[in-house]
């Protein structure tokens, strides 16, 4: 899960790394009120919008006083952003900047470890830069075992070319950020910049958090964190239901059992689809090793949910859920569901227990359902069916 | 030959007594698996009753650790049904008691954790061999099962399989049942996980049983495209390849923790591109990959 920048800076916060006083806002009016509780000084007004790129674009505005704080909210609220609408801003004191560096850790998939990455030019791209000027930007690997300690963070700023005294204030403060990333079960905390100050203060301006959704059992207080206006409501539906569901694009709904398979089954449709007009598969779901009679019919639900579907294939392999024991959810879900199921169920089962799984559909005879032998053929007809419809 | 877990493999279960270690023992006990014990702390000293695979009676002891467990029993390979909250702590405690295989079946765990076991494990020197987690583990058919992967849609045979999809396993194991496998491996689909395609693919590649080899991936990370680097500098023996996830949106999760694309990494274009320019012939379905399959071996 990524994380807006006020709710980085306030992770940040938490943990006693330094950042500049703010609040957030969601209407002019309580822009001007948040730069005055801020002091009536001189506040910067930003776009909160999970994508970078936001200066450029016009999200990221000075004002001098709060009238002016309240007219570059109206001018920045509701403003796109690379597809991305400003629902909320934040107000922040204004910094007196000296420099601008940069530092992140993130988690190292390839090495199976963390990655810190620190620099003396910071506030710019870290992507363009790591490519043009690899050598600015120092890669230190950092132990999950140890993290980031006083001996650590000192390789850090060394490799990052930092010395003398504002070397020691970074080298306390990315102590710090490791302690959100460790405290918090993130997979990547990013400041960007990192600034001193002209009075020689460490600060951290902007920061980028993603978390562990697999880690939200043991934070509790994540779960507020997630930005539900933004979450599409099907999506928000099957989450409910316990369901892995992700909204497409498309014509044909899938249900299967395993991420792979699933994944597998809308490359398999898209490719069908070709031959039918473009259709394309609509949603991920797996149902995981189940597929009861109540997770295929809270399936079905969510996906006949999406006006769009104008088919369905269902693409299972019986392995410990055998065939017959999907077929007999099959049709109990059906039933259950009644006059809501109202597109046709293309069915594809496969693996153990194929022949019951099929006979029992078979003898239900639900006039929905056609039953196909494979994977392809399956597509295929679904994506027959909804181009046809 | 098979891999990493044969016919003299000891197996035990962490988290024997659970819901998941109840059903999965039986299941591998059914398979001809070797299982030998189990640990769960708080249930030490009694044990679980359970049908071999000719359908006798065996009970099953409970042992406080994985180091008790070993010692009684000479196991060699445990596969961990443990929720996620404790999985870390089985991890480590089957490290430090030196198995030389950790299965963790576990889906769910915080990344962090699993950087942590596998932080230990290298500290420990990489004595003990991890898969997964998120994973349905291993089968050397005929010989073994330590894990969840159904043991009756294929036979031992030809042809080795490393995939980080469950159900895309049974899949191929299913479609290619009349080739057969000395081993298929399930390697899991999180962002950090022990045992990789590489490690794999030089195991198969040593194998002398091991013909040619299946390679499954999916969208997120580069572990394919490493692997397509291995491939053509170490691999001779054929490989056919299938990845998952073409339509697969930017930037969301499709169901596993590992499964995303990240801007313009991680897609599975460049995994099948990497694959075709290491020689690997990489189907578009399933089923043409089987058939690729068929076709070189026939």
């Amino acid at each position: 899960m990524d994380l807006f920048e006020y709710q980085a800076r306030d992770l940040f916060e938490k943990h006693g790394v330094p950042v500049l006083r703010a609040q957030v806002a969601d209407t002019p009016e309580r822009a001007q009120a948040a730069a005055e509780a801020l002091g009536g000084g001189t506040v910067v007004v930003k776009s909160q919008v999970k994508i970078g790129g936001r200066g450029k674009a016009g999200g990221v505005k000075l004002a001098h006083d709060p009238a002016e704080a309240k007219e570059k909210a109206e001018e920045i609220l509701g403003l796109d952003i690379k597809g991305h609408i400003t629902k909320k801003v934040m107000i922040a004191e204004g910094a007196d900047i000296a420099e601008e560096y940069y530092f992140s850790i993130l988690l190292d998939r390839a090495n199976r470890t963390y990655l810190a990455m620190c620099s003396k030019e910071g506030g710019v791209d870290i992507e363009t830069l790591a490519e043009e000027r690899p050598e600015e930007l120092a890669r230190v690997a950092v132990s999950p075992l140890t993290g980031i300690d006083a001996a650590k963070a000192q390789e850090i700023v060394a490799a990052a070319g930092f010395e003398g005294d504002v070397a020691s204030k970074i080298a306390v403060v990315l102590q710090k950020l490791w302690t959100v990333f460790d405290a918090e079960d993130a997979t990547l905390v990013e400041v960007n910049p990192l600034v001193s100050t002209a009075s020689g203060d460490i600060i951290a301006l902007d920061g980028k958090v993603s978390l562990d959704e697999n880690a939200e059992f043991r934070h509790e207080d994540h779960a507020d964190l997630q930005d539900i206006d933004a979450e599409d409501p099907l999506e928000l539906k099957a989450k409910k239901l316990g369901l892995n569901y992700v909204k497409l694009d498309g014509e044909v709904g899938v249900i299967g059992n395993g991420a792979g398979l699933v994944m597998s089954t809308l490359d398999v449709v898209a490719y069908a689809g070709e031959d039918h007009g473009g259709v394309k598969p609509a949603n991920f779901l797996d149902i995981g090793g189940g597929a009861s009679a109540e997770v295929m019919a809270n399936g079905l639900d969510v996906i006949l949910g999406d006006e769009q579907v104008k088919s369905v294939f269902v693409n299972v392999f019986g392995g410990i859920t055998a065939c017959d024991a999907v077929a007999n959810g099959i049709v109990n879900a059906l039933e259950i569901l009644g006059d809501q199921a109202s597109k046709p169920l293309v069915v594809r089962l496969d693996g153990n227990n194929v022949e019951e799984g099929r006979a029992i559909l078979e003898q239900a005879g639900h006039p929905l359902v056609t039953l196909t032998d494979t994977m392809d053929g399956g597509a295929d007809k679904a994506a027959e069916l909804a181009a046809a419809n | 030959m098979s891999i990493f877990l044969n016919q003299d493999s000891k197996i035990i279960v962490q988290g024997i007594t659970g819901g998941e270690g109840t059903k999965h023992t039986a299941r591998m006990l059914a398979a001809g698996a070797n299982v030998v014990g189990g640990v769960n702390a708080r249930k030490a000293g009694t044990t679980v009753s359970h049908k071999d695979a000719s359908g006798a009676d065996v009970e099953l002891p409970v042992f406080a650790s994985v180091g008790e467990a070993m010692e009684a029993t000479g196991a060699n390979v445990s596969v961990a049904f443990v929720p996620p909250a404790f999985s870390k702590d089985a991890g480590f405690e089957a490290i430090d008691a030196g198995i030389e295989l950790l299965v963790i079946i576990t889906e769910g765990i915080p990344v962090q954790d699993s950087a942590a076991i596998w932080a230990h494990a290298t500290e420990k020197g990489n004595a003990t061999r991890i898969i997964g987690p998120n994973c349905p583990g291993i089968i050397s058919p005929g010989e073994s099962l330590a894990g969840i992967i159904p043991a009756n849609i294929t036979q031992k045979g030809r042809l080795g399989l490393v995939s980080k999809s469950g159900t895309l396993t049974y899949q191929m194991m299913y479609e290619l049942r009349d080739l057969g496998f000395t081993t298929a491996i399930g390697i899991g689909g999180d962002p950090v996980i022990g045992t990789t395609h590489i490690d794999a693919l030089a195991a198969f590649e040593a194998d002398p049983e091991t013909e040619a080899i299946v390679m499954i991936g999916e969208i997120g990370g580069d572990a394919e495209e490493r692997a397509a680097e291995f491939i053509k500098a170490n691999v001779t023996k054929p490989v056919v390849g299938y990845v998952a996830g073409f339509t697969a949106p930017e930037g969301k999760t499709m169901g596993h923790a590992g499964a995303i694309v990240s801007g313009s990494s991680g897609t599975a274009q460049a995994k099948k591109e990497a694959l075709e320019a290491a020689g690997v012939k990489v189907g578009k379905t399933p089923s043409e990959t089987a058939q690729l399959m068929r076709d070189l071996l026939a």
